[in-house]
């Protein structure tokens, strides 16, 4: 720690810090652009001046910019010198003076950081009466709008799109006065990781489109502290609504899983609860494809008369909470209970939690992934799997950068320095996947073959790791095997998306090797949903064998699961066709609420408070933000029992050893804050509160209270000073943009000041122990191929799919050939190729990094239908298939 | 008998008619059947002489300049005259362009000329030619002898940068010497973007294997194995001619994998500058070398330890680089034995702007300011009296008429509040406009700002403005608080010397020509700018 004295006071600091961050780290009001805590200090703006003074005599100081000066012990310096302030309010008059009088019709107008900084310096009035400089915007794709003439030229997209995203196609083009942030041509942005832009720009050039398509200020939303529903990952977000709507998504600061950022299809995902798909009321089938709706009342009774039938088979569902899940295995009771995965993903996460109970030291938090020294990717690519994940191990590539550069003594901080001096060198990352990854680009190796090969491979590296190769032993097994072990923390990245045990079979050999040998890995394993790690917890039946109970005649109930999705489509028919009665608790119309008997509406995770377990086996709590339109629609624990509140369910699940601990996840709808008020979902500044609802009933309604919950649905409450569980937006006095973070946490990119959200559950071996050999797979005969199932970023995520601007980011359909397979089967590149019981025609790709005898099939794109891995199929060619624009081949 | 002519080939003696006159000379020749051969070396740097016309009789070149096209029909009656008649130096005197033996010009045997001494004697692209005046035999000394002793010898001349900083050379090389790197690079900045200099240029295009010598020279004291050297964009000839001088070079066994059948590598690569002035700050240049924005680059790191492609990187000006070919070949202490104060050795001035004898003088630092000029230069061309003399580039001071008496050190122009930098003076009569001139140096930086920091990027583009008003005499006095306001802000806080540093030239030119914005003469005193 060092001492230094800002006006007059002194502040601990940590030592070798730039003294922005100090500042802002004790809560200063200190002007700035250019910096960003997660992109470091450029010196650019020169927004951030203050005076320093050499020693006690000097009276007339010097003015340095914060962001680039290291803090010395005892230094003294001012943000209040009459100097300083004046130096700042002329940078920001300059910056002002080309910017065009928006405000009014910008979007980041109210939470916009150049308004706050510009009002922090006192620049009040215009004296500048000349021209200025104005751009033309471009078309950036269904996530993004751009508005150049607002850029204030501080390069922050630029150096987080490219330096931090690994994005290629956003440039700083153009020079002196005439700086243009843009692409070379119209064109959609390409980085999955794009969308962050909105709130990386301190200003309105990148704003959220599909916001703006239906605005709404900042202080007019009403928000709640949420997780996202994408995958895995469990990024904490600030979840808005208005009217009804869920408006927008902006990322919420966790140090542990996603700091700063989100993906994309978080980010514009998140609406699919706008979704016109929505079911809004209870209904029974009276015809095929004809719903009668019903009352809750006989709704109600329908499932009761289930529940009591004695023969009653319960699905649950990754995608639902836990007290979701909970509520219906407690209903139809553990033996009827199935997770609602399919056989080969429930194995691979039994095998996952085998390895997290063998070795708990070894499990990663998702920012831990960025402090490695040498990675391996393995088995699935993380860009698809669980993107935030992946976009943490493309940082850990750089880390070379920061032991060069405290060599070379460049500040860590200093990133142009950093990137200067570091250059091209990279961090060992390997990566061993079916199909290139989008980080092949820091990658010092790939090796691309099929899943079953993978798991060849992974055993080989296990071997190699527990018998050390020689020095000068060449190949990617010895390289990644003597890199690993040579390693501070080696670490290890997999996934379930393979959809094959034996690749998880040999992670889990390589993790082992490693502690063999002494070393301390971190590891991480992905699934595809949001709550796959929690309700996998659950113990009961195999999805197979509640499949085939229905075959036989047992009842169902089915929660929030799209069987079609899981299985294969004629075995899903097979078992509702066979089944009772089937009831259905889904917030949308899909395949399986179409064959069901009866239909109930659940609420979503904006209309509800759930708990859901993230793949570091974090529960998280993802409250509810806005009451559901539609007095049918209930939180699905509410239609399947008898709990009042949802504190209530979450206790009685603790109860259960796999969920030891669970009470902790969050406070309890009792909590208040220090001066004993709730937490507001609404901002001080909410307006038309008494007008929102008068297109029903002039009358103002009475607001809700909310009884499971510690926040009001209104601006009444205190948003500060409370745990850090419950920070619904993020707003301090003079601060309205996300930048005033800062105000929330102990220090800058530290903890929240209010604790880390969540609590991180233990794991216990499985008790279905998966079957150890790597299966082998036949290879195919001529005309044949194994089918392998290869999700998107875009398109294969069921919830996000509902939303319209994800799926003009969805690639078609496409199956991954071999070029020597595709001639042998007369398919060339951008035929159609389909198979027997395949939904749509798929578009040909060719690969000669797709294994031969092998077919990488897209997963759930455009037709929600579960691709899974299966021996010998036949393709056959679609003559009558006309390909779509190809994109690159214009570009 | 066969006649040689010289004509110059030189960017700035072609500029103004050489190669037609050349052409002329040739058809005339040709018409009065009289054998001549037409030599095209590098300019002598009297450009106010260019097209400047030599003829060698007798071993004497004789003189003729500025040639105009008219006078072409006249002067072939005296140096290639009809039928082989005799030629008669003795006439050469009756013809009003006649200039005498140039070796004996006085604009010439005035100036102490060590970088000089070949330009405009030899063919550039003749190695044997360059030899025999002396050339490579730095590069020999530098061969028989070490690292370490060659370090010694440029430490102890005292030479320093020629691009504008001024940092002792040895330093840089002993720097570079002991930082640790695989590849080491020196890279030879000729980027030449100072306004008013021509001096690389010419240095180039009339002896460039100086150059070589030169860089092989700092490479052998580093232990570098491959040279970069960055050359403006508006150099074409250069280009071609540095070019064929670098094949000429490999061919002799100068560069490549084995120098002079030694144990050294060394070769050097031609690069193009990327157009603008700030290609020229040497971390821009690296940054453009690689292939990227030409933005500044934070230091630390410095380039000695991690500069090019991250390895220790020499970057210095071609003069610098130039100069240690006579230090090694006579010795560091000839070298210090010139100069004055700590700027030891010579340093080419080039004479720009309204001024009768524009061109190179090559003399020890040291020399007076109005020596230079008046004695030189002769004044300015207009005849009219001086007002000011900016000195140092675009970035420099203007100094008045009461400051030419400074002596040319880097102390004492610093001093005077001027800047040496590359050696280039541009003189301005008084009917100059001092508030156009502080106009353009803000239009040069709104025009060259990389973009990067808010101060120049914006701060030049509102300077422009600013003088755009005060020109209409209204507001003046709040504008010129403006204006003040704006060059202190600028000086303050940009992150390069491009932003910082504009503010030079126009709050000088405010100070010697208050009149010119308005204000009553004398009004600014200079401790204001
Ligand atoms: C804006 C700017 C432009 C410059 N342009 C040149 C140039 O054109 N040529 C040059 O030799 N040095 C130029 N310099 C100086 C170089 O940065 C650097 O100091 C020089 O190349 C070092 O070589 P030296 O030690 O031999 O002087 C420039 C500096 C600045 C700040
Ligand atoms: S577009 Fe935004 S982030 Fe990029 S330079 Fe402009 S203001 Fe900064
Ligand atoms: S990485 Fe996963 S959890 Fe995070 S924002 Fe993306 S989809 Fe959501
Ligand atoms: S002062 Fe700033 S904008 Fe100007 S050239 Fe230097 S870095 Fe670029
Ligand atoms: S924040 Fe310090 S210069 Fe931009």
């Amino acid at each position: 720690m060092t001492t230094i004295n800002i006006d007059g006071s002194d502040y601990e600091v940590a030592a070798g810090e730039n003294l922005l961050k100090a500042a802002l780290s004790h809560h200063q009001d200190l002007p700035y652009f250019c910096w960003h805590p997660s992109l470091g200090s450029v010196g650019a703006c020169r927004q951030c001046a203050v005076v320093q003074y050499q020693n006690p005599e000097d009276t007339r100081g010097r003015l340095v910019m914060a962001c680039m000066t290291p803090v010395v012990d005892g230094m003294r310096v001012s943000v209040k010198a009459p100097n300083a302030v004046g130096f700042r309010a002329g940078v920001i008059e300059w910056l002002m003076e080309n910017h065009p009088h928006d405000c009014p019709v910008c979007e980041e107008g109210g939470e916009c950081h150049l308004q706050d900084m510009t009002v922090m310096t006192g620049h009040t009035s215009r004296r500048y009466r000349g021209q200025k400089r104005t751009f033309e915007n471009q078309y950036l794709g269904p996530f993004l709008n751009h508005e150049m003439n607002r850029c204030i030229t501080c390069y922050r997209c630029v150096r987080y799109y490219r330096d931090y995203a690994g994005g290629t196609d956003l440039q700083a083009l153009g020079s002196r006065d005439r700086m243009y942030f843009g692409r070379f041509e119209d064109g959609v942005l390409d980085n999955i990781f794009a969308g962050n832009l909105v709130e990386v720009c301190p200003t309105g050039v990148f704003t959220d489109k599909p916001f703006s398509r239906t605005y709404t200020r900042k202080w007019d939303l009403q928000s709640a502290p949420s997780v996202c529903q994408g995958c895995s990952a469990g990024c904490n977000i600030f979840a808005s609504e208005r009217y009804g709507k869920l408006k927008r998504v902006h990322n919420r600061y966790h140090k542990d899983i996603n700091g700063y950022f989100l993906c994309d299809r978080g980010r514009f995902g998140s609406s699919f609860v706008n979704s016109d798909l929505r079911l809004r009321q209870a209904g029974v089938r009276i015809e095929a494809d004809l719903f009668q709706q019903v009352s809750i009342e006989a709704a109600t009774q329908h499932l009761r008369d289930l529940a009591d039938s004695g023969d009653v088979v319960g699905i649950g569902s990754p995608r639902a909470s836990l007290e979701d899940n909970f509520a219906l295995m407690s209903l139809v009771g553990e033996a009827n209970f199935s997770c609602g995965m399919n056989d080969v993903e429930a194995a691979m996460m039994d095998q996952i939690f085998d390895l997290y109970a063998k070795t708990p030291d070894a499990v990663a938090t998702i920012t831990a992934l960025e402090r490695a020294d040498v990675t391996l990717v393995f088995g699935d690519d993380p860009m698809n799997a669980a993107p935030r994940v992946a976009l943490a191990i493309r940082q850990a590539a750089r880390n070379v950068h920061f032991d060069m550069a405290v060599q070379a003594g460049v500040p860590t901080w200093q990133d142009a320095g950093v990137r200067g001096h570091a250059q091209h060198a990279l961090s060992p990352l390997y990566i061993a996947t079916p199909l290139p990854t989008g980080l092949d680009d820091v990658a010092r190796q790939t090796s691309h073959a099929a899943p079953a090969d993978l798991a060849v491979l992974g055993l080989q590296i296990a071997d190699q790791i527990a018998s050390p190769p020689s020095d000068d032993a060449e190949g990617f097994v010895a390289n990644i095997a003597r890199d690993l072990l040579a390693a501070q923390h080696p670490t290890c990245v997999c996934g379930t998306a393979s959809a094959e045990p034996a690749v998880m079979q040999a992670f889990a050999a390589i993790i082992t090797a490693l502690i063999k040998a002494g070393r301390k890995p971190q590891m991480l394993c992905t699934s595809a949903e949001v709550n796959s790690f929690g309700v996998r917890r659950f113990a009961g039946l195999s999805l197979q064998g509640a499949l085939d109970r229905m075959q036989q005649g047992s009842n169902a109930m089915v929660l929030q699961n799209d069987l079609y999705r899981r299985e294969i489509p004629a075995m899903v028919s097979a078992a509702l066709a066979g089944a009772g009665r089937v009831l259905v608790l889904d917030s949308f119309e899909t395949a399986t609420a179409n064959a069901a008997d009866i239909v109930l509406p659940v609420t979503t995770y904006a209309e509800h408070t759930g708990t859901v377990v993230n793949c570091e086996g974090r529960a998280q709590r993802a409250y509810q933000v806005f009451e559901a339109e539609g007095q049918d629609i209930q939180p699905a624990w509410r239609w399947l029992s008898d709990f009042e509140h949802i504190d209530d369910v979450l206790h009685a699940c603790a109860a259960l050893p796999a969920f030891e601990g669970l009470e902790a996840v969050s406070p309890e709808a009792g909590y208040r804050t220090a001066t004993n008020s709730r937490v507001p979902r609404a901002t001080h500044r909410f307006s038309g509160r008494t007008a929102a609802t008068a297109h029903v009933s002039v009358h103002e309604p009475k607001t809700s209270v909310d009884t499971d919950t510690p926040f009001s649905f209104s601006m009444e409450g205190e948003n500060t000073g409370q745990a850090g569980a419950l920070i619904p937006y993020v707003w301090s006095p003079g601060w309205n943009s996300n930048q005033s973070l800062f105000k929330f946490q102990q220090e800058v990119g530290g903890s929240l000041t209010g604790g880390e959200p969540g609590v991180r559950l233990g794991f216990a071996p499985s008790k279905s122990s998966a079957d150890g050999s790597a299966s082998s797979r036949t290879k195919p005969a001529t005309g044949e191929v194994n089918l392998i199932p290869h999700p998107q970023t875009f398109g294969s995520d069921e919830l996000s799919s509902l939303v319209g601007a994800i799926v003009e980011r969805c690639a078609p359909p496409t199956l991954w050939l071999n070029p020597d397979d595709a001639r042998a089967l007369g398919l060339s590149s951008r035929d159609g190729a389909t198979w027997p019981d395949a939904k749509t025609t798929y578009l040909v790709q060719l690969s000669d990094q797709v294994t031969p005898g092998n077919a990488l099939a897209s997963v759930g794109v455009g037709t929600g239908q579960s691709v899974l891995p299966r021996d010998a199929v036949t393709l056959i060619k679609d003559s009558a298939f006309t390909p779509p624009p190809d994109l690159i081949a214009r570009g | 008998m066969t006649t040689t002519i010289f004509i110059a080939r030189d960017s700035t003696a072609i500029a103004v008619g050489a190669d037609g006159i050349a052409a002329q000379i040739s058809a005339q020749c040709d018409q009065n059947q009289h054998p001549v051969q037409i030599a095209r070396p590098g300019s002598r740097g009297m450009y106010w002489a260019e097209p400047l016309v030599e003829v060698e009789i007798n071993g004497v070149r004789h003189g003729f300049g500025p040639v105009t096209s008219d006078a072409v029909a006249g002067l072939c009656d005296l140096i290639c005259p009809l039928d082989r008649a005799p030629i008669d130096p003795k006439v050469f005197k009756q013809h009003p362009l006649y200039l005498g033996d140039l070796s004996h010009h006085a604009y010439l045997a005035a100036q102490q000329r060590l970088l000089f001494a070949r330009a405009g004697l030899i063919d550039a692209l003749d190695l044997t030619q360059y030899e025999r005046l002396g050339g490579l035999r730095g590069l020999r000394r530098a061969l028989a002898s070490n690292s370490q002793s060659i370090i010694d010898q440029i430490t102890e001349s005292g030479l320093r940068g020629r691009g504008g900083a001024a940092f002792p050379a040895g330093i840089k090389l002993k720097a570079a010497a002991e930082a640790e790197g695989v590849n080491k690079y020196i890279v030879c900045n000729a980027d030449e973007g100072d306004s008013g200099t021509f001096a690389d240029r010419l240095l180039m295009e009339a002896d460039p294997f100086q150059i070589i010598e030169g860089m092989l020279i700092a490479a052998l004291a580093t232990g570098a194995t491959r040279g970069y050297v960055y050359l403006r964009s508006e150099y074409p000839l250069t280009a071609s001619l540095f070019g064929q001088a670098l094949v000429l070079a490999r061919e002799h066994g100068l560069l490549g994998p084995s120098i002079y059948g030694s144990s050294h590598s060394f070769d050097i690569e031609l690069r193009i500058g990327a157009g603008a002035y700030i290609c020229g700050e040497e971390t821009s240049l690296l940054e453009s070398i690689e292939g990227r924005r030409p933005e500044v680059r934070s230091k630390p790191p410095l380039p000695v330890h991690h500069g090019l492609f991250n390895s220790p990187t020499v970057i210095n000006n071609v003069l610098t680089l130039a100069s240690m070919t006579s230090i090694m070949a006579e010795g560091a202490q000839a070298y210090h034995d010139l100069g004055a104060g700590t700027s030891r050795g010579t340093q080419p001035f080039q004479l720009a702007g309204n001024i009768r004898f524009g061109g190179v003088v090559e003399v020890p630092f040291g020399v007076s300011l109005r020596t230079l000029i008046e004695e030189f230069g002769g004044g300015t061309a207009s005849g009219r009296p001086i007002k000011a003399v900016q000195t140092g580039g675009p970035l420099g001071k203007y100094l008045g008429v009461r400051q030419l008496d400074v002596p040319m050190t880097y102390e004492d122009l610093a001093s005077a509040g001027g800047l040496l930098g590359h050696g280039g003076i541009v003189v301005f009569d008084d009917s100059v406009d001092m508030a156009q001139q502080a106009r353009f140096a803000m239009a040069f930086c709104a025009a060259e700002s990389c973009g990067k920091c808010t101060p120049c990027r914006i701060g030049s583009v509102r300077g422009v403005e600013i003088l755009d008003r005060i020109k209409t005499g209204k507001n003046l006095e709040k504008e010129i608080k403006l204006l003040d306001e704006l060059c202190v802000t600028m000086t303050d806080a940009s992150l390069c010397a491009m932003g910082s540093m504009t503010p030079n030239p126009v709050l000088s030119a405010l100070t010697i020509g208050p009149e010119d914005f308005g204000l009553p003469a004398g009004s600014r005193h200079p401790t204001e700018s």
